[in-house]
């Protein structure tokens, strides 16, 4: 199996983890387990959506990304900043002024991610309106939405709209543009992209859809926004013109910007991930008619809602479309583009079944049975003390054999309580009569010995943490 | 014998916004097995066609799912009025919903002729005044 196939960018900071179960709850995917007093986040379910990142009050969930010391491994850079950049600053009446101001930061160059997402929209309009019998289509720019969809909705794979990210195109685009300009080899030149999440981490190394991304790099927002803020000049005499999308594009960094660039009226926006995942769900019964376009966002509000960004992301988005009201509809189009040699994917997305419990339908069904008659067992509070989110998820995970049944505490407790009876039967009723028999002294030797083992194989864990990130 | 597995889901009456909840289990459940995903589409679709027209017409009942190697078969139980015309209400377009459920979009006459097609053996038990029991059957 390729290793990379869940590769994924939100890790834990052990040290900073408590061993509570505020994480296991809010993972849309219950990808999460706490065992030994700390989270493990199991690579196959996760999704990289980054909200146990959000939910975790200790901060012991963190992306991993890039340092901006890695335009120093190139020659030559180019920056590929996410329209969700320009949304993070107050009073920003111009784009060229963070363009301007990310050369001065040390980029050789810029090219706007904005640019390439109004030729995906191009692209996207183009290919719908060749095949609109298939309707509708799903986003495939979210990484984490096509994830989602390749572990949890096989029969939604072929929905996906196969036409490359916005970032990706950027990428493609700048790098020729870049070895056009200066004659250098390709790993020369370094295509960085200023990145408002994680998922786009876990692309740009391990993309769906396309075998090697072009992205080099990817570095966060929240690291680049402080250190852009003394390079913005406002004095626009001062400034190259540098800049060069449209509403689409810009748009596209709030959720409803991508459907808005395709100039239809039957479409669906949602974004967060727990709206998109009942979306995905009706489109999958069918029960939603008449959509052309779904267009789906992990987070809340579109990329500006990332957790690589530092605006809220509602602010954001009203932000944006201050910035895009005086501006042209689109400046972009495929035909002037020849350096994008393919829009399209070049692999296809195959179903990925990680939840399925067996490897064969005959031990999935022995297993599920199993399941199922250990979650009668289990109290039904989905209380996560276990570790799991739910009942029914420990009771998969003890028939994966990754969990027991002690690990429930009230199973635990009912044990312990059948123990202390039996106990009591063979000591505390026999007072003043004659002393045990060997076979009696054998049996009550047992029973505390397994008091002992089931009371040591659960308890709180201790809390101090050794290490950093897994 | 052949392993067995049988789920039982009570679906309230009149309460529109859960339904879809027992034929959304259900599918989550044939997916953990490893289904075919045409096969689990057409068991969502028909069960949930299913759990509508329970709660429109019967005031809820009882859905008892069971999977084995061959097949799913979904067994509807409810005590509602009674189908009077087996073959009108097989017909695409006949309602007799309410007006109130109609503007709630449901209603259109499509969910019997729906059932039938997305399943591979439909069989309607209906006492007048005493209920209807729908056995549908997917083959795996």
């Amino acid at each position: 199996m390729d290793k990379n196939k869940f590769m994924r960018s939100v890790r834990l900071k052990e040290s900073a983890c408590q061993g509570c179960i505020n994480c296991i709850k809010h993972c849309p995917t219950q990808a999460i387990r706490v065992h030994n007093g700390k989270a493990h986040i199991i690579d196959k379910f996760c999704i990289d959506c980054g909200r146990c990142i959000q939910s975790c009050p200790h901060h012991a969930k963190i992306a991993v990304y890039d340092p901006l010391s890695v335009i120093n491994n190139f020659k030559y850079t180019v920056a590929l900043p996410a329209p969700s950049l320009y949304a993070q600053y107050n009073n920003l009446t111009n784009v060229d002024i963070v363009l301007n101001a990310l050369l001065r930061l040390g980029f050789d160059d810029v090219y706007e991610v904005s640019a390439a997402a109004e030729l995906v929209s191009e692209a996207s309009r183009e290919y719908i309106k060749e095949h609109r019998d298939e309707a509708p289509f799903i986003s495939s720019a979210c990484p984490s939405v096509i994830r989602l969809i390749r572990v949890k909705f096989p029969s939604l794979i072929s929905r996906l709209l196969p036409i490359k990210a916005p970032v990706e195109v950027a990428a493609e685009i700048a790098r020729a543009r870049a070895m056009e300009k200066t004659g250098l080899k390709p790993e020369e030149i370094g295509i960085i992209f200023i990145s408002p999440c994680p998922s786009k981490v876990s692309y740009a190394k391990s993309p769906l859809g396309i075998e090697k991304s072009s992205i080099d790099n990817v570095v966060a927002i929240k690291d680049i926004y402080p250190l852009l803020l003394p390079h913005m000049r406002h004095d626009e005499s001062q400034l190259s013109h540098l800049s060069h999308s449209g509403r689409i594009g810009i748009g596209w960094s709030s959720a409803g910007g991508e459907s808005a660039g395709l100039f239809s009226d039957n479409y669906l926006a949602a974004d967060g991930i727990v709206n998109i995942l009942r979306v995905l769900e009706e489109l999958e019964d069918e029960k939603l008619h008449g959509l052309i376009f779904v267009e789906l966002n992990a987070c809340d509000g579109g990329c500006v809602g990332g957790t690589l960004t530092v605006e809220n992301a509602y602010i954001a988005a009203t932000k944006t479309k201050r910035l895009v009201k005086y501006q042209p509809v689109s400046k972009n189009h495929l035909a002037d583009n020849p350096e994008l040699k393919n829009v399209y994917w070049a692999d296809d997305v195959e179903y990925e079944p990680v939840f399925r419990l067996g490897s064969t339908f005959k031990e999935s069904l022995k297993m599920m049975n199993d399941v199922e008659s250990l979650t009668a067992r289990f109290p039904g509070l989905d209380c996560g003390s276990c570790g799991a989110p739910t009942c029914q998820t420990l009771a998969e995970d003890i028939v994966r054999g990754d969990a027991t049944p002690n690990d429930c505490i009230y199973v635990l407790r009912a044990n312990i309580a059948d123990l202390s009876r039996k106990i009591e039967d063979l000591t505390v009723n026999r007072k003043g009569k004659d002393s045990l028999t060997e076979e009696e002294s054998q049996l009550l030797d047992s029973y505390i010995r397994t008091l002992t083992a089931e009371l040591a194989s659960f308890g709180v864990p201790s809390r101090s943490g050794k290490g950093d990130t897994e | 014998m052949s392993e067995q597995l049988t789920f039982t889901y009570t679906i309230d009456g009149d309460d529109f916004t859960r339904a879809g909840e027992a034929s959304s289990s259900v599918k989550n459940k044939l997916k953990m097995l490893g289904v075919s995903s045409d096969a689990i589409r057409k068991v969502a679709i028909a069960m949930y066609e299913g759990e509508i027209n329970m709660v429109i017409h019967a005031e809820g009942g009882t859905i008892s799912v069971s999977v084995s190697d061959d097949a799913v078969t979904m067994v509807l139980a409810d005590r509602g009025p009674g189908i009077p015309d087996i073959d009108k209400a097989m017909q695409e377009g006949y309602s007799t919903a309410r007006e109130d459920v109609r503007s709630l979009g449901f209603g259109a006459g499509m969910g019997l002729p729906n059932m039938k097609r997305f399943t591979d053996e439909m069989q309607i038990d209906t006492v007048i005044g005493e209920g209807t029991t729908i056995t549908m059957k997917v083959y795996l």
